[in-house]
């Protein structure tokens, strides 16, 4: 309790910062919820995809070697890379996993277990990464990708804490404000452009009421794939500050935040947009505080706690469900 | 059939031509014992003893009372200070116009939803904040306007469930198949196979519910229902989607059970057919009671014949 | 792969028409050859790269698992996902009261691991069931998940990521030697060099404790057959077809559903137990999420409701891997592939239950039925 009051900020800071992590992963699952009422359980490894991509990306130009001005232009590298990959990975998990259940009419727990199978795969691949370029023999060459694929992969760009100004007792830094700044440049254009835009309209109508969307002229696939590839964009925007914040990533780093993210949009009312997001920020600093209060140790079980509080009592969450009404 | 079934009123017998025609459409049926393919109606046997003790010697009087009930969805008000009451013994029509209010009402009754305002009322006691479960073990059973059956199930294990309202045997007695699991599995048998057979469904018995022909699925709800030993049975357009002559087939069968000592709620639409099996009659109309009474003065009542004008009989 | 269901469901056909003690006859074969695969160590069937009675150990004790799950999932309808806490739970109850903090004897401590894991199973389950039935599967992961943390966590009660030693094993009986088989090729030879004492348990050689399991599996099998045969069983499904209309016919839904929860559970845990006596060593390494997603799958795999079902599914994924060695690595990689294969192609499972296949019997037959008195009409 202490620990918590004496650095009350920078445990404040610190979770808002993951909590922007979790929001925008958690906007991929209220997103996906809102229009198909599915929970796209494979939406953690959409995530992780992404932060392998940006990786890779920055590994192949040689980041690593980056400094000052440079470093800025890898890093919108790194975030393009993160979110174009997650976003294909994304609208193929729909068509692969998602769309032959649609076609059918699969009852909702098939459709999860197709999705938790889609999951595995997807991490599992990751995680064998190696093993098609061993067959041809390719491993040595291609080690710094493929090499150890169990183990975490370290993003390779060297960015300098620089404490930048002071929030009471703590002192913000670079990565803090880059995270916290592209998360909100992030959210506002999502939401300008689900109230905005015709293709925005297009997911709030068929949320609500699908047959009378369909009915008005509203392409329910292409609705369902764009929501998808925004999920997955916003998965991505997400993998490269979680690599900012934390450094490296892994073949299974997507499941605990996976998770938490979706926590996250459960709390704030799944399928409400901007639910999403005050989820993902409440469930940050909330865990920030309780790994003050109990050790950091437990921080992953003050988040899955939570989860279960928030089902007992709130099972609509903070701002209710329902992303049509929402005006987000 | 009709014609063979013994125990029905006499004044409740359809419109002959209409019964002819529908026989003449059906020209395939030969014997009315012959169960046949998917689409052919099986006959109910209604000199079945489907009776039970706890429903036999219920007091005469209001058997439920429905209490200036009042619900609101949001905007919407379903039923607005809707008062009336159902006595022992006897079949009560409620009718009304799409969208009256009247499915609401059974829901408000059976538990489903709690009124906004107002209370529901069964053998005097209030039902309060009673679970659904709660309500049918008290005595009030019901179908749904959509077929609600447990599609994967058997005709007979739809029934058994129902029989299970009134049984009692939990996981020790199923594990150690003590002496109450026996008795309750052979009492539940009994009670299925009789209700399948007053019903006309013994011979589909193993069949999947959703293998079932439309017609037998109304039946089996009815079945199921009556499986529980309800005081009460409420159901909810049991006809719907049927031709005329058999919605008149069963409508006589609705009057056996009440002739058996049940005491019936119905939900029909169509005006002509609930006049000739009904005792009293209430008419609900944009969720307020408009009108009440015997068939005869529903009929003439001007605000009746408002509600329905317009509303041709083909609406079921 | 209508083959496959087809095919098991013949045999149950055939099995069902035999005149009793024919049945009792086979049936008491088939089971005696069971108990005596690591034995008889079939050629083709063994596992050359691992202890064979070690594997069927696991096929065995996986197969519980899937019996348990098959409840909760199968029968109940509830997507359980965090069904490895409860695994856990169990096998910390014993490691905890079997060695780390007291010395009590493995025979009371299977009993407490049960009760302490159906506790669990009702602590979680009746604030969570109440909620949809896609929340509950993340609640249940995130369950699992909570259970391993502290057993990493608790470092004074589990001892930590170290994990507990020394869990007792069964009593042993050792009443004499049966010597094993060994084969060339397709010719059997008796090898008295290499046998295993019944009953000794111990680390060297795992078949008692494969017919410990196997005995539990039949024990198993013989009560969820009687649970589904009774009002239990179809409150259950009346629940998993339609709640709202189940509650409205009488069945009190929320009870039902926490009793199989919670049956499930204490299934787990003495799973989990079993897993505890056997290895003797445990540590939060081994509860994994991943095995949630494995047990899942052969409930899965096997078709949900079908309890014969689950167990050979349950059998069949746990040796595959063993047998064919190079599929080990990718072993959840392709159990990811044949959820959504399943899900995609076949919801119902490889084995689907009797029911649906008597339902498809039902579409065959009546239309013949029509046929023949069409003709006797005319
Ligand atoms: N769950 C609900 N939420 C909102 N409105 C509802 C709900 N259920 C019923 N209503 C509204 O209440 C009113 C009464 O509906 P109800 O189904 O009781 O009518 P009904 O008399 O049974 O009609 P029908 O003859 O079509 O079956 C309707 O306007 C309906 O839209
Ligand atoms: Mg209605």
């Amino acid at each position: 309790m202490d620990l918590l009051l004496n650095h009350f900020w920078e445990f404040t800071i610190t979770g808002l910062a993951f909590g922007a992590v979790y929001a925008l992963i958690a906007l991929g699952y209220t997103l996906v919820y809102g229009v198909l009422r599915l929970i796209n359980f494979a939406h953690s490894e959409v995530f992780m995809w992404g932060s392998f991509a940006s990786v890779w990306v920055l590994t192949a130009l040689g980041a690593s070697k980056a400094s000052g001005v440079g470093v800025v232009g890898f890093l919108v590298i790194g975030f393009a890379a993160a979110m174009v990959t997650s976003a294909l990975v994304a609208l193929g998990l729909e068509f692969v996993a998602y769309r032959p259940l649609r076609k059918r009419n699969s009852p909702p727990l098939i459709a999860l277990i197709s999705a938790i199978g889609a999951s595995f795969v997807l991490s599992e691949a990751m995680g064998l990464r190696d093993k098609p370029f061993k067959w041809f023999g390719l491993d040595t060459d291609l080690a710094s990708y493929v090499g150890r694929p169990r183990e975490a992969s370290p993003l390779p760009l060297n960015i300098d804490t620089v404490r930048l100004f002071r929030v009471f007792d703590y002192r913000v830094s670079n990565i803090d404000l880059i995270v916290l700044g592209s998360a909100i440049v992030m959210m506002v254009i999502l939401d300008q452009f689900v109230k905005r835009s015709r293709l925005g309209r297009g997911i709030r109508a068929v949320a609500q009421d699908p047959e009378a969307a369909a009915l008005m002229g509203v392409n329910r696939d292409r609705v369902i794939r764009l929501t998808f590839v925004i999920g997955g964009a916003m998965a991505g925007a997400a993998a490269m500050m979680y690599l900012l914040k934390i450094g490296v990533t892994r073949y299974n780093a997507g499941f605990l935040l996976g998770v938490k993210a979706f926590t996250a949009a459960v709390l704030g009312g799944i399928g409400n947009l901007r639910g999403a997001l005050l989820g993902g920020f409440v469930l940050g600093v909330a865990e920030s505080y309780g790994s003050a209060i109990f050790g950091s140790n437990w921080k992953d079980v003050v988040a899955f706690t939570l989860l279960v509080i928030i089902l007992l009592f709130r099972p609509t969450g903070l701002l209710g469900e329902s992303l049509g009404k929402a005006r987000a | 059939m009709p014609d063979t079934t013994p125990g029905t009123t006499p004044g409740s017998t359809p419109d002959p031509e209409q019964h002819d025609t529908a026989k003449e459409t059906r020209g395939t049926r030969v014997d009315d014992d012959t169960v046949l393919g998917p689409d052919t109606e099986a006959t109910p046997d209604t000199s079945v003893d489907i009776s039970v003790e706890e429903v036999a010697d219920l007091p005469k009087g209001k058997m439920l009372e429905v209490e200036d009930v009042t619900l609101r969805f949001g905007g919407v008000t379903a039923l607005d200070g809707v008062s009336f009451h159902i006595n022992t013994g006897e079949i009560l029509g409620l009718i009304g116009p799409n969208g009256a209010g009247k499915t609401t009402c059974f829901n408000v009754m059976t538990g489903v939803y709690q009124p906004t305002s107002g209370g529901v009322r069964f053998m005097g006691e209030p039902l309060g904040k009673r679970q659904k479960f709660q309500i049918t073990k008290l005595g009030i059973a019901r179908t749904f306007q959509n077929i609600r059956l447990f599609h994967n199930m058997t005709a007979l294990e739809n029934v058994l469930v129902g029989a299970d309202a009134h049984h009692s045997t939990g996981m020790f007695s199923a594990l150690l198949r003590l002496p109450k699991h026996h008795a309750e599995e052979s009492e539940g048998m009994d009670r299925a196979y009789e209700l399948l057979k007053f019903m006309g469904l013994d011979k589909r018995a193993d069949e999947l519910a959703r293998n079932l022909p439309y017609g037998d699925q109304r039946r089996l709800e009815i079945a199921r229902a009556l499986a529980t030993n309800p005081k009460l049975l409420c159901l909810d357009e049991p006809a719907a989607g049927f031709n005329p002559a058999e919605k008149a087939r069963l409508m006589e069968l609705i009057q056996s059970i009440r002739d058996q000592g049940y005491t019936v709620l119905l939900i029909e639409h169509d005006m002509k057919l609930v006049m000739g099996v009904t005792d009293r009659i209430v008419v609900l109309e944009f969720g307020k009671k408009i009108a009440e009474g015997l068939p005869a003065e529903i009929q003439d009542n001007p605000a009746v014949i408002a509600a329905y004008l317009g509303v041709d009989e083909d609406a079921s | 792969m209508n083959a496959v269901s087809s095919f098991f469901h013949g045999i149950g056909d055939r099995f069902r028409a035999l005149p009793r003690w024919a049945k009792i006859v086979l049936a008491i074969a088939a089971a005696v050859i069971v108990y005596l695969l690591p034995i008889i160590n079939p050629p083709l069937i063994t596992t050359t790269d691992s202890d064979f009675g070690a594997v069927l150990f696991l096929c065995a004790l996986y197969a519980l698992v899937a019996i348990g799950l098959n409840i909760v999932i199968g029968y109940a309808g509830l997507l359980d996902l965090g069904y490895i806490g409860f695994f856990a739970i169990g096998a910390f109850t014993v490691g905890v009261l079997g060695s780390a903090h007291a010395k009590l004897p493995l025979l009371l401590c299977i009993p407490i691991a049960m009760v302490v894991t159906l506790v669990s199973g009702i602590v979680l389950g009746a604030p969570t069931l109440r909620v949809r039935g896609d929340y509950l599967a993340i609640v249940t992961l995130g369950f699992g998940e909570i259970v391993r943390l502290i057993l990493v966590n608790a470092d004074s009660l589990t001892g930590g990521s170290r994990g507990i030693s020394n869990i007792p094993t069964p009593p042993n009986l050792d009443l004499f030697g049966i010597p094993h088989l060994v084969w060339d090729g397709f010719v059997a030879k008796v090898d008295l060099s290499n046998q295993t004492r019944f009953l000794q348990f111990g680390v060297t050689d795992s078949i008692p404790y494969y017919w410990l399991a196997l005995t539990l599996v039949f024990i198993v099998l013989f009560l969820d057959w009687r649970m589904q045969n009774s009002r239990v069983g179809r409150a259950w499904e009346a629940t998993r077809e339609d709640e709202d209309a189940a509650e409205l016919m009488g069945v009190p839904t929320f009870r039902f559903k926490l009793l199989a929860f919670a049956t499930g559970a204490a299934i787990g845990g003495l799973s989990g137990a079993l897993f505890a006596t056997k290895q003797q060593f445990i540590n939060p390494d081994n509860f994994t999420i991943l095995y949630s997603v494995l047990f899942v799958a052969m409930v899965v795999v096997g078709g949900q409701g079908n309890r014969w079902g689950v167990v050979v599914a349950a059998a069949l994924l746990t040796w595959a891997p063993e047998k064919f060695r190079f599929l080990a690595d990718a072993r959840f990689l392709l159990f990811g592939l044949a959820l959504m294969a399943l899900a995609i192609f076949r919801p119902q499972g490889l084995m689907p239950p009797r029911r649906s296949v008597r339902a498809k019997k039902a579409d065959e037959v009546a239309p013949d039925q029509i046929d023949a008195e069409g003709v006797a009409r005319a």
